[in-house]
């Protein structure tokens, strides 16, 4: 489904602080499988994901989503491929304070003008399946950390997107939030979504319910 | 269900230009009573032949401008604002302020 | 449509939802807004009624008022000046007018004498201004005193009270005979204030004024299009004043705007990152932004515009009051006729919503072409 081919990516090209965050990846992500990530902070993790999910572009290399190159796309359909395609959970949630829980969820969808009431009517569906709709239309600053990030989970989803990507989703998660996390990975896997995460948390990457692992450092893939 | 927000600020932002646009026919169309007072006003404007609206009576010239003479404007009140530029640059004198506030209300003659 | 509709509707409802969070500032900014725009429209609202009344109500002035000059200052007319102006062809009328002012003592207001054939006003009597009657306290029937400059006491009964319908015009005006006049003020005999000319056709206005100066050398034609003249520009420069006493408001105002949208806070600058990275265009968010100062801008305009229009036309402009009294003692009661001028509110509502939306708009300019991915990191 995603294809890399000599991927590298550089911060700051051209100046004395230089950094080639990514040096040469090549990858292939099937479609319907549950991939993580591997590896130590700054190996190259959260950079590797940016390219994926259309948030950047690599300095060099291609990158192909479903066998077409987008590596080169203007920002506009770079945009319209990420709002259709990925759904991101981040390591922060981001979710955007002051709003309601239901509001956060159905962000993503706006720019697609769909009508209100389905927005609503999807959301609280989502809401529902994550047992949040008691807090649909709480603030989400007051709600705690797993709670935040059903929330997040829910706006992931609210435009129906093939993939989800994740960058360390237990790093704010104690054990039994993060098993719960795993849970819920569980049940998207088996909805039929890819799943793409990056972790160096042991339960994660040694979790059943991830088909394959991938290892980095320093900006490499590296064999187990 | 609660009305949306945007449709609901929309819809007040709406009535303001129907308000708005009353307000354009209430100019357009004045009453029977404004059109009464207007002619009411040039009636007397014609009979008296009159120059100039009683507005301002501070002074000579600002009671009748049209008719002032061309010096007018220096006949000002000492604190009044003057007309030329260098009045922001030049008080009245000392004297001709201090002699009006002591007269002032003492004489019977006009100032 | 249907989608770009919805779209737009979805982007007014965050935009709403954002200002929701800080209630209370966006109130407060609203008003202040709201505050600006009403003080400027309804100056200027009431100059413009109050100019459109002048020269509705001036159109029936005498065509031309012939003063004439000693030394650059006005002076009577002496005898003689009326045989020697002659007839001058499309002169309908000619004549003397006597009128002066009179200060009284006891409130410490001048009034404006004007003599009146003894067929209109009856020696011994007045006609006075509805201003001065309230000022005064008098009724029809009551008697007046009034000491002259010359020092004699003169008592006067009022005969009837002006139009208040008139008031506009009339304020202080005290109506008397030609012989109390010339009496109450020594006024030389055969002398005059000025004459006033009517001259039927517009046209030869001009070419009278030039035979006028010409017959008598020491005169001044003043025509009734330099009366007119004169109301236009008046109200321009009045309005001056109340402009420069406004700019320290203005600027204020687009000091503390500035600072509201123009100074985006970190808080700001990473939720447009978030609304980047989860799929939204750069294009979405500057809308949405747009949308923001056009809402809060034209509300401004409106409540400020309409609260404007009942205070000067329904509540007299009472606020504006004490600006244009200014040193006068009598001040008339009026009600302006509602007239606005379409350029007038055209450009007021440019420029209230216009700066606000660039505004709001520039630094979002520079936010919304950061790159989305930064919002992955810490
Ligand atoms: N915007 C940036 N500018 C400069 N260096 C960056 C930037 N983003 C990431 N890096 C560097 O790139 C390397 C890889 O970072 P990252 O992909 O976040 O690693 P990981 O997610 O595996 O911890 C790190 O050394 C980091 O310091
Ligand atoms: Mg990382």
């Amino acid at each position: 489904m995603i294809e890399l081919l000599a991927v590298k990516k550089a911060f700051n090209q051209g100046r004395s602080n230089e950094y080639w965050a990514l040096n040469g990846i090549d990858l292939r992500i099937e479609a319907g499988r549950v991939t993580a990530l591997r590896g130590p902070s700054g190996s190259g993790k959260t950079t590797l994901l940016t390219l994926i999910g259309c948030l950047a572009r690599p300095t060099s290399g291609r990158v192909r989503l479903k066998g077409e190159d987008i590596s080169g796309l203007p920002e506009r359909f770079l945009t319209e491929i990420r709002r259709q395609t990925f759904g991101f959970i981040f390591q922060q949630f981001n979710l955007i304070k002051g709003l309601s829980a239901l509001e956060n969820v159905i962000l993503p969808a706006l720019p697609t003008g769909r009508p209100r009431r389905e927005l609503v009517a999807r959301a609280e569906a989502l809401l529902a399946q994550l047992q949040l709709s008691h807090r649909a239309a709480a603030r989400v600053e007051w709600l705690s950390g797993g709670e935040q990030q059903r929330v997040a989970i829910a706006r992931a989803l609210i435009n129906d997107p093939e993939v989800i990507v994740a960058d360390e989703p237990t790093a704010n998660l104690d054990t039994v939030l993060s098993g719960e996390f795993m849970v819920i990975l569980e049940s998207l896997s088996a909805a039929g979504k890819t799943v793409l995460l990056s972790s160096h948390d042991p339960l994660v990457v040694e979790s059943p319910v991830v088909h394959r692992v991938i290892a980095m450092r320093d900006g490499r893939l590296v064999d187990l | 269900m609660k009305l949306r927000s945007s449709l609901l600020v929309l819809s007040l932002l709406g009535l303001g230009l129907a308000l708005l646009g009353l307000l354009w026919l209430d100019a357009s169309h004045p009453t029977d009573a404004a059109r009464q007072q207007r002619s009411a006003r040039q009636k007397l404007a014609e009979r008296l032949g009159l120059t100039d609206l009683s507005l301002f009576m501070e002074a000579r010239y600002t009671r009748h401008p049209s008719q002032a003479d061309l010096h007018a404007a220096l006949q000002d009140h000492p604190a009044a604002f003057e007309h030329f530029p260098s009045g922001a640059l030049l008080p009245p004198p000392a004297v001709l302020t201090e002699s009006h506030a002591y007269l002032a209300g003492k004489t019977t003659s006009p100032d | 449509m249907r989608i770009w509709l919805e779209k737009q509707l979805h982007l007014i409802d965050f935009t709403l939802a954002s200002l929701a969070r800080r209630k209370s500032k966006n109130i407060g900014l609203l008003a202040v807004y709201a505050l600006l725009v009403f003080a400027l429209a309804s100056v200027g609202l009431f100059a413009n009624a109050l100019r459109s009344e002048a020269s509705f109500v001036l159109a029936s002035s005498p065509e031309v008022i012939l003063q004439r000059l000693v030394a650059g200052r006005h002076d009577l007319i002496p005898p003689g000046y009326l045989e020697k102006i002659g007839r001058i062809r499309g002169v309908q009328k000619q004549e003397g007018r006597l009128w002066g002012y009179y200060y009284d003592a006891v409130v410490k207001a001048n009034y404006t004498f004007m003599a009146r054939p003894a067929e209109e006003i009856a020696p011994g009597s007045i006609a006075i201004g509805a201003t001065l009657a309230r000022l005064r306290g008098l009724a029809p029937g009551n008697v007046i005193s009034f000491r002259a400059y010359g020092g004699k006491l003169f008592t006067f009964r009022i005969a009837s009270l002006l139009s208040p319908d008139a008031e506009l015009l009339s304020a202080d005006l005290v109506l008397l005979a030609e012989a109390d006049f010339r009496a109450f003020f020594d006024y030389p005999a055969g002398h005059y204030t000025d004459i006033a000319l009517s001259v039927a056709n517009p046209q030869e206005v001009r070419n009278i004024a030039g035979k006028l100066s010409q017959a008598l050398p020491d005169s001044r034609p003043i025509l009734r299009e330099e009366v007119l003249r004169t109301y236009q520009s008046m109200f321009d420069w009045r309005e001056g004043i109340m402009l420069t006493i406004l700019a320290g408001a203005i600027f204020a105002f687009i000091i503390l705007a500035w600072e509201k949208a123009a100074g985006l806070s970190a808080e700001e600058r990473k939720e447009i990152g978030i609304l980047k990275a989860i799929g939204w265009e750069t294009g979405d968010v500057i809308r949405m932004k747009l949308w923001e100062g056009l809402l809060v801008s034209l509300a401004a305009f409106l409540i400020g515009f309409i609260a404007a229009y009942i205070h000067v036309f329904y509540c007299g402009a009472s606020l504006l009051e004490p600006v244009l009294k200014g040193w006068s003692v009598l001040y008339p009661r009026f009600t302006l006729i509602p007239a606005v001028d379409g350029m007038q509110v055209a450009s007021l509502a440019f420029f209230t919503i216009f700066p606000y939306c660039a505004a709001v708009l520039v630094p979002i300019w520079r936010a919304a072409i950061t790159d989305p991915d930064s919002v992955m990191r810490a």
